[in-house]
């Protein structure tokens, strides 16, 4: 008997039953567990929550304005004006803010990458962000620094509206769904946070009207 | 990793003579028990949730089989394979073999206890492939050749300067002082790794049968680096780890991490589902996930069911007194704290971790905490219970008892035995009334004084009262 047999088989011996029709009623269902209640509006709730988790949270803008703000931002952190993003975001208008972009997957010394969002979660102030051939993750995850996009209009209240917004437009999961709060951090010595473990330093979401 | 939780006392000692030890886990467990109750309280309806996911997890379990195939299917659609292991061996020659058809050299991990349960590091190595552990902690505890002590916090028994030591010695750089600064080290170190990396091997805090998905929390990006950069992913957790929907998940994430760390959500949650696909720019070629039962599949049916509700949070560990004295190393495997008293023996068996079951007060603060309601002290109840059974403590003790139970059968020859001693002890207590030895318990005597009885046993002041 192989392994997987084997397993099997001992699972089996201690079971009520092997009768697949709960498992179907229960996946069909997606129910959703005790959800929090959400007081605020969700772009205020959203913004509360991203701030706390030490990401920084700035507009709404105009898609317009992003590039200037961008510049800017990047001016203040002392930050080169050289990023690597998303190909959806060669449109902007980068050229007249005096910012250097390249749309590809990042490498690993890569400084700033600016990406869109899937939508964002007012509950915890979190991004989600999903891999495909526009979206590469490593844009989000490489660099020091993570710019991102949220439009408002895709602020949604739960991780489970965030499910089935992605079951409404996509169908099927892609290889990677990545929910991101704030920058990367470690406690592991003394249990002192602190920012910055392997991913990103610094995230700053702008948030985006139109 | 070799078992050591035979000699839980011995360990727990040592454990309690290490002041820096002992100093480390005063400090963290105020951090881990505030942080965890202000989460919680922010909440609102943390009996609410326990109930549901405690639901959730039983109704996986009790179809255990049919869930696990249809992640198997699931995975296989998205173009993953599962692969199954009945013991660390298995998931040993499983991971050998991968390693063999990919031509993998270098492999970077992200923290896994099942992979500590199951000694990849050490196989891999043997195997001339090179293994760094990439989390914080687990790297610490790589350079130092330590398991971890605890599940979430792997390092929580370490000081700053004993870390500094440590990265001067393995990175010859100057010495750094402060915290931040080792872990910009640290991931200095680390970064080419993950680039050069051929595998990139992670545990799943939970699979999700309905779309053939590893979910892995991570607060540093480690889990997402490995799992995104090498040619290969392996996910390596175990059988009972399989919850049904999306949704599911996200119940579950809200106890994990605010039980674990107080955090609302980890920083990154990372839902992985087969390899790269053909449009996809980066990701891994190859996705495996290895399925490990490893003793629990002998759990199922049993009085111990429900330590396999288990989310690995650690809270149990953070709250429980003699974890918090003696650390997590004296429980001498994988697991330790209450989680790891039920497990270890379970997994290890009995006789090889004998001492475990007593490694509680019984007072019950792990069960007031679990996320999944897992009725910890009832369980290591039953392991003592078991452990009487088959006869794994001292003659002395067995025959004790076996006499206590025939005095306690026969109520008279009782009330004279019992009168019999409290006077005899009331003698030798003396003036001062205190017992500083006695035969057969010097144990309980070495460290304080036995008060002696005074006056009048409680059946004869019954008998009195009920002739008054």
């Amino acid at each position: 008997m192989n392994a997987r047999d084997a397993i099997f088989a001992r699972i089996r011996q201690t079971l009520q039953t092997t009768d697949a029709s709960a498992m179907e009623t229960h996946l069909a269902r997606h129910a959703r567990g005790p959800l929090p209640t959400l007081s605020a509006d969700l772009v205020t709730r959203f913004r509360e929550c991203a701030t706390r988790l030490e990401s920084t949270v700035a507009g709404p803008l105009t898609a317009a304005e992003v590039p200037a703000a961008i510049a800017r931002y990047l001016d203040e952190q002392k930050l080169p004006r050289r990023v690597v993003s998303w190909p959806g975001m060669a449109s902007f208008d980068w050229k007249s803010a005096g910012v250097e972009i390249e749309t590809r997957p990042a490498r690993g010394d890569d400084l700033i990458g600016v990406t869109g969002v899937f939508c964002g979660i007012a509950e915890t102030g979190t991004l989600m962000l999903l891999s495909g051939a526009q979206t590469p993750p490593t844009v989000s995850l490489l660099p020091e620094t993570h710019i991102a996009l949220l439009p408002v209009a895709r602020i949604v209240a739960h991780m489970e509206d965030g499910f089935d917004l992605l079951r409404k437009e996509h169908g099927s999961v892609p290889r990677a769904i990545n929910f991101v709060s704030g920058p990367s951090r470690t406690a592991d010595i003394e249990q002192t946070v602190t920012l910055g473990a392997h991913g990103p330093y610094r995230v700053l979401i702008i948030l985006t009207t139109g | 990793m070799q078992v050591a939780s035979g000699r839980f006392k011995q360990r727990a000692h040592d454990g309690l003579e290490n002041p820096v030890l002992r100093n480390a886990l005063l400090k963290s467990q105020g951090k881990f028990v505030v942080t965890r109750q202000q989460a919680f309280d922010e909440l609102g309806n943390l009996g609410e949730l326990r109930a549901a996911a405690a639901a959730v997890r039983d109704h996986t379990l009790e179809r255990l089989d049919t869930y696990l195939t249809r992640f198997e299917t699931e995975v296989r659609k998205a173009g993953g394979e599962v692969l199954w292991a009945q013991t660390a061996e298995d998931v040993q020659r499983l991971l050998h073999d991968i390693c063999a058809r990919h031509g993998v050299r270098l492999a970077v991990k992200s923290k896994s206890m099942v992979t500590e349960e199951c000694e990849v590091n050490q196989a891999l190595e043997t195997a001339g492939i090179e293994v760094v552990e990439t989390d914080l902690g687990e790297y610490i505890l790589q350079l130092a050749n330590e398991p971890p002590s605890h599940i979430v916090a792997p390092v929580v028994h370490k000081t700053k300067e004993e870390v500094a030591a440590l990265f001067e010695r393995h990175h010859g750089r100057p010495r750094l002082h402060d915290i931040p600064a080792l872990c910009r080290e640290a991931r200095e170190v680390l970064r080419p790794k993950f680039l050069a990396a051929d595998l990139g091997i992670s545990g799943a805090n939970f699979i999700i049968a309905e779309t053939g998905t590893a979910l892995i929390v991570t607060n540093e990006g480690n889990g997402r680096l490995a799992t995104t950069l090498p040619r290969v992913h392996v996910a390596i957790t175990g059988i009972e780890k399989v919850v049904p929907t999306l949704e599911d998940a996200a119940l579950l994430l809200r106890l994990l991490t605010r039980s674990a760390t107080g955090q609302p959500i980890t920083n990154y949650v990372s839902l992985l589902t087969g390899p790269k696909r053909a449009s996809d720019p980066d990701g891994p070629e190859h996705f495996y996930v290895i399925l490990v039962d490893n003793g629990r599949s002998k759990l199922l049916g049993g009085e111990l069911q429900p330590i396999l509700r288990c989310i690995r949070c650690g809270a149990c560990m953070n709250h429980c007194p003699v974890y918090q004295n003696v650390g997590g190393h004296a429980y001498g495997w994988v697991y330790p704290g209450p989680m790891g008293a039920v497990l270890t023996p379970s997994f290890v068996g009995l006789e090889n971790a004998r001492d475990l079951p007593d490694a509680s007060t019984l007072c019950g603060a792990c069960a007031a905490v679990c996320p999944v309601n897992i009725p910890l002290p009832d369980m290591l109840r039953q392991l003592r219970v078991q452990r009487m059974e088959k006869r794994l403590r001292p003659w002395t003790e067995r025959a004790a008892l076996k006499l206590w139970s025939w005095l306690a059968a026969r109520p008279h020859i009782y009330g004279i035995a019992t009168a019999l001693a409290a006077r005899l002890l009331h003698c030798f207590g003396g003036k001062t009334g205190l017992l500083h030895r006695l035969p057969f318990a010097s144990g309980w005597t070495d460290g304080r004084d036995l008060p002696a009885p005074q006056g009048h046993t409680f059946r004869e002041l019954y008998k009195q009262e009920r002739q008054t």
